[in-house]
């Protein structure tokens, strides 16, 4: 087969995936969507894994380490197979936080940090080149296969290879600046790309196993018999690099990109959890076979990384070998397109804007259309990778092993996994944890891995290798602190992750977050359950005009617009300006960082709104939303309660009120009569004293006598009406001492004894005898009152009262029971108040302020008097000051 | 901070893809712990069968869960929506 033909064919096909490409872009713009965001499309485009390290590399991998070069695709399965444990979660934060690459993941997790999204992308670029280089020296190497004259111009090969893959890349990658709105073009021809390697791979694994075997039983003899059954598993090899391309699947510049930035249906991952692990079991499925008949036919001195190609070659099968070369073609260019797409968003958003941002004068507000200037910078990038990828290419020789070059570059982007795993799962990750944890792990790997990479004498000299710099012994770069015998990549692999995490681990720990670090952070860790609203804050008064203006130039025009008129809308206003809401502006920084990335679109909002507004109380705030609506619930709940207390209260205050009132009006009644009865006998006999002449003696005697009880009676008011008075006001002075119960109530009895109608009083002598401290005068007073009022009151017909004294909950009480009727409950309620008086005034003598007087009394002493319903009777229960009583 | 509370016991359906979940998540830990054991094997043509044959296995089983899995805890606006006019 000529080599003309070979570029013919080759140019045939680029030219057919443009048009695929071409013909989807249309398709998408027209609307017609549907298959294109098919589980079946979103599966194949994961397969961009499979670059042509692993269509020509893997046989070539295992010709020299045997079923090895499984980890590479084992990696992956566990990662797709554990989809529901971190790709979800990922893949959720992504469409929640309009993430645009892996480093816009990291930068905006940690507070929307820039130099955290510089990091991981000269992390990415320098990941990508030794990987870009790779995909040019195996399509090389394929082309060279065909050559007439094999080793010839190598380079000038790889350079054309390089520039056409920039200019698709350019075509298609940057034709949408928001890279959320996936790139139909681009995904469908990767798709196809996708097919063709798979049955390419399929196609000559079949025939070298059916054909040139004889089937599945003497292909095992071969293998058996091969230089590959020497080759038997290293269990630290395996382990780690199993662990290795596990990591590397998720961080990869381009695996992030279609695994998370182009999903378009969360529940697409479902199918690509069970379909891409199938892709990647049929891609390895023939490696083994294709490796040992390979080693088998071919000379000795074959490569056996292009046994893929050169196998059907030997066995003159043209058209397979032909099929082969696509096949490995499709896996380069797919590789390099994603790549170059993600890498250089990572570039513009992250290292090109910031810097223009910072340079233009009047910020972000000037005019101008900074759509062109990001277009341009993604396009410039995209030719400066792969420029770096060719010098890559040509610097290392092109001589080093497909696999040994791509492990490089696994290692490489492994260092972002802590910063990653531990943005995603720990709320306790700082910016300056993940910086100290890149930095460290990415110092590691050059050091370790990909400066030795260029062969001893390449960039470091042979007596480093071999003493270390300036002779210190425990840098050497692939024996660090002093420990030698470990593997080359395991050791490089093992010690960056490991002082990696650590310092990412330690600096967190010992560092404090800021405000916006911590909200990312929640939003991230708890991204199921805040899921589309991330929690705003308040602006500062931002013009609404100034903003529409930076996002028309971001956005476009149109587009602009119709997302202000939207949110005007939605809130309820007329024309395109809406207010500056928070929630405005979280959503304008969204959508501004589907096209500059959030770091990018946080700082130029942050130029309008006028710098950072989020403080400690908003994040509180925020964070405790639910726990404040709780406690502002069960506060309600406690309030109602306490409102429905006091409605009571009032109500019984009410009550009470009403029946003081009309025992008030029936008092005013009773006590102007009390006050005029006696003042009117007082002046009708004084009056006939006065005119005097004719009154007989024992008449005036008996007239006098009548004034001066009247009188009496009226003092007696008046006394009780200045005692109370005197008692509410606190002004009484008590003499305290101590004093004998019985003699108390011995005088109490004595004051009240009314001869002729006397009431018989049970006493309990023992009972009584307790020491008091107290003022007897006071208490005799309270003893004489219920005494007497017992006396007015007890309508039995043979009226008794009976003392007791007893102790409740250990204080002392005095009982007056008599064997009256019962006072009537509206009574009871209000027989302690002033002015009040039994409905029965058949023997009331005194105004009805005899037991108000008592209970006023007795708080001042300590104790209290109540009222207590007995059986047949009633009963004022006299409780004695509380301390002093214990002192007998 | 409370989440929304979520009921003591769930219906029937409910447990059952509570449980599926769980099962997913252990997967690639049992997928990891079976591929540990080809670094002890000798020749190299049984690793290879052992390797294929967890392989295969771990697609299927996973394959079974995700038909399970596939439809929930997918709020709408994660799903594929009108977002067409994107583009």
């Amino acid at each position: 087969m000529s080599f003309d033909l070979l570029v013919s064919v080759c140019v045939l096909y680029v030219v057919t995936l443009f048009v695929i490409a071409f013909w989807a872009d249309k398709r998408a713009e027209a609307g017609q969507v549907a298959w294109l965001n098919s589980p079946l499309i979103y599966t194949l485009s994961l397969s961009i894994y499979c670059t042509a390290w692993t269509f020509y590399g893997a046989v070539g991998y295992a010709a020299r380490s045997g079923m090895e070069f499984a980890t590479i695709y084992l990696g992956p399965t566990l990662v797709m197979v554990g989809w529901w444990v971190l790709l979800k979660r990922l893949v959720r934060i992504g469409r929640t936080q309009r993430i645009t690459s892996i480093a816009d993941l990291i930068s905006s997790r940690y507070g929307k940090s820039n130099l955290i999204g510089v990091l991981v992308t000269l992390l990415a670029v320098a990941g990508t080149m030794p990987y870009i280089a790779l995909q040019l020296q195996s399509v090389t190497l394929s082309f060279d296969v065909f050559s007439a004259n094999p080793g010839e111009g190598l380079n000038e090969t790889a350079f054309v290879v390089a520039m056409g893959l920039a200019a698709f890349t350019i075509l298609f990658g940057t034709r949408n600046l928001d890279v959320n709105a996936r790139h139909h073009g681009v995904v469908i021809a990767i798709a196809v790309e996708a097919v063709v390697k798979l049955v390419a791979l399929l196609a000559v694994g079949i025939f070298v196993v059916f054909i040139l075997a004889g089937g599945p039983g003497p292909m095992m003899d071969v293998i058996s018999a091969s230089e590959i059954a020497q080759q038997s598993i290293r269990p630290e090899r395996w382990t780690v690099l199993i662990a290795l391309a596990a990591m590397a699947f998720l961080c990869l510049p381009r695996m992030f990109q279609v695994m998370v930035v182009e999903s378009y249906d969360e529940r697409h991952l479902a199918t690509a959890s069970w379909a891409f692990p199938l892709y990647l079991f049929l891609m390895s499925l023939f490696v083994v076979p294709i490796a040992a008949i390979g080693l088998n036919v071919l000379p000795d001195d074959a490569n056996p990384d292009l046994f893929v190609l050169t196998v059907p070659l030997t066995f003159d099968r043209d058209g397979l070998a032909l099929l082969a070369f696509l096949g490995g073609f499709s896996s380069a260019t797919s590789m390099v397109i994603v790549a170059a797409l993600a890498v250089s968003t990572m570039v513009s958003n992250h290292i090109v804007m910031p810097i223009w941002l910072s340079r233009q004068q009047g910020g972000a507000t000037v005019s101008g259309d900074v759509r062109s200037v990001v277009i341009t910078a993604r396009r410039v990038s995209i030719a400066a990778l792969l420029a770096l990828g060719y010098l890559y290419y040509v610097y290392s020789g092109g001589g080093g092993a497909l696999a040994a070059i791509g492990l490089i570059a696994f290692t490489g982007m492994a260092q972002v996994m802590p910063a990653m795993i531990g943005g995603v799962f720990w709320r306790g990750a700082t910016r300056y944890g993940a910086a100290a944890g890149l930095t460290v792990g990415f110092a590691v790997w050059l050091w370790a891995s990909f400066l030795p990479s260029f062969g001893e004498d390449g960039i470091i000299p042979a007596t480093v290798f071999a003493n270390g710099p300036f002779g210190i012994g425990f840098l050497r770069p692939q024996a660090l602190f002093g420990i030698e015998g470990f593997d080359p990549l395991v050791h490089a692999v093992v010690w960056s992750l490991l002082l990696n995490t650590f310092a990412f681990c330690l600096v967190s720990l010992l560092t404090f977050p800021t405000p916006l670090e911590r909200l990312q952070g929640a939003a991230f860790v708890n991204v199921y359950r805040y899921s589309e609203n991330s929690p705003g804050w308040a602006g500062s008064a931002a013009d609404a005009e100034d903003l529409l203006m930076m996002s028309q130039r971001i956005l476009g025009g149109r587009e602009a617009q119709e997302l202000f008129v939207s949110e005007a809308s939605g809130q309820g206003k007329e024309g395109y300006l809406p207010d500056v809401t928070p929630a405005f502006l979280e959503r304008l920084e969204r959508e501004l960082a589907g096209s500059v990335g959030a770091a990018t679109a946080h700082a130029m909002i942050m130029q309008i709104t006028g710098g950072e507004s989020v403080s400690v109380e908003d994040l509180m705030r925020v964070a405790d939303e639910a726990q404040q609506i709780l406690e502002y619930s069960s506060q309600l709940e406690a309030k109602s309660a306490e409102l429905g207390r006091t409605a009571l209260q009032l109500r019984e205050a009410n009550e009470k009120l009403v029946a003081l009132s009309v025992q008030k009006d029936a008092f005013l009644s009773q006590i102007s009569h009390e006050l005029r009865t006696p003042m009117a006998s007082i002046r009708s006999f004084s009056e006939i004293l006065m005119q005097g002449e004719g009154v007989p003696d024992e008449e005036r005697q008996r007239f006098s006598q009548i004034i001066h009880d009247e009188a009496i009676r009226l003092t007696r008011l008046l006394d009780d009406l200045l005692d109370l008075s005197v008692l509410e006001n606190g002004q009484v002075t008590l003499n305290e001492r101590s004093v004998m119960l019985n003699s108390v109530i011995d005088r109490a009895i004595s004051a009240t004894d009314r001869p002729g109608e006397a009431m018989p009083i049970h006493r309990e002598a023992q009972m009584e005898a307790v020491q008091l401290h107290t003022d007897p005068d006071r208490l005799a007073q309270v003893f004489i009152n219920l005494i007497s009022n017992a006396q007015k009151y007890c309508d039995a017909s043979e009226p008794a009262l009976d003392v007791r004294v007893g102790m409740e909950r250990g204080r002392r009480f005095v009982d007056f029971v008599d064997n009256g009727s019962v006072v009537p409950a509206d009574v009871q309620n209000v027989m302690f108040e002033k002015f009040a008086r039994g409905t029965d005034h058949r023997a009331a003598g005194g105004a009805g302020l005899g037991l108000a007087i008592c209970r006023e009394v007795m708080k001042r002493l300590g104790g209290d008097v109540s009222y207590i319903a007995v059986e047949d009777g009633n009963a004022f229960r006299v409780l004695l000051p509380e301390a002093r009583a214990a002192v007998a | 901070m409370a989440g929304p509370r979520e009921p003591t016991f769930l219906a029937r359906d409910s447990y059952r893809r509570r449980r599926v979940s769980d099962a997913a998540r252990l997967v690639p830990i049992m997928g990891f712990l079976l591929l540990l054991l080809p670094g002890f094997m000798t020749v190299t043509t049984e690793a290879m069968l052992y390797i294929f044959g967890v392989w295969a296995f771990l697609i299927f089983v996973i394959g079974l869960l995700s038909r399970h899995l596939a439809d929930r805890n997918v709020p709408p606006e994660m799903r594929a929506s009108d977002e067409a006019s994107d583009s």
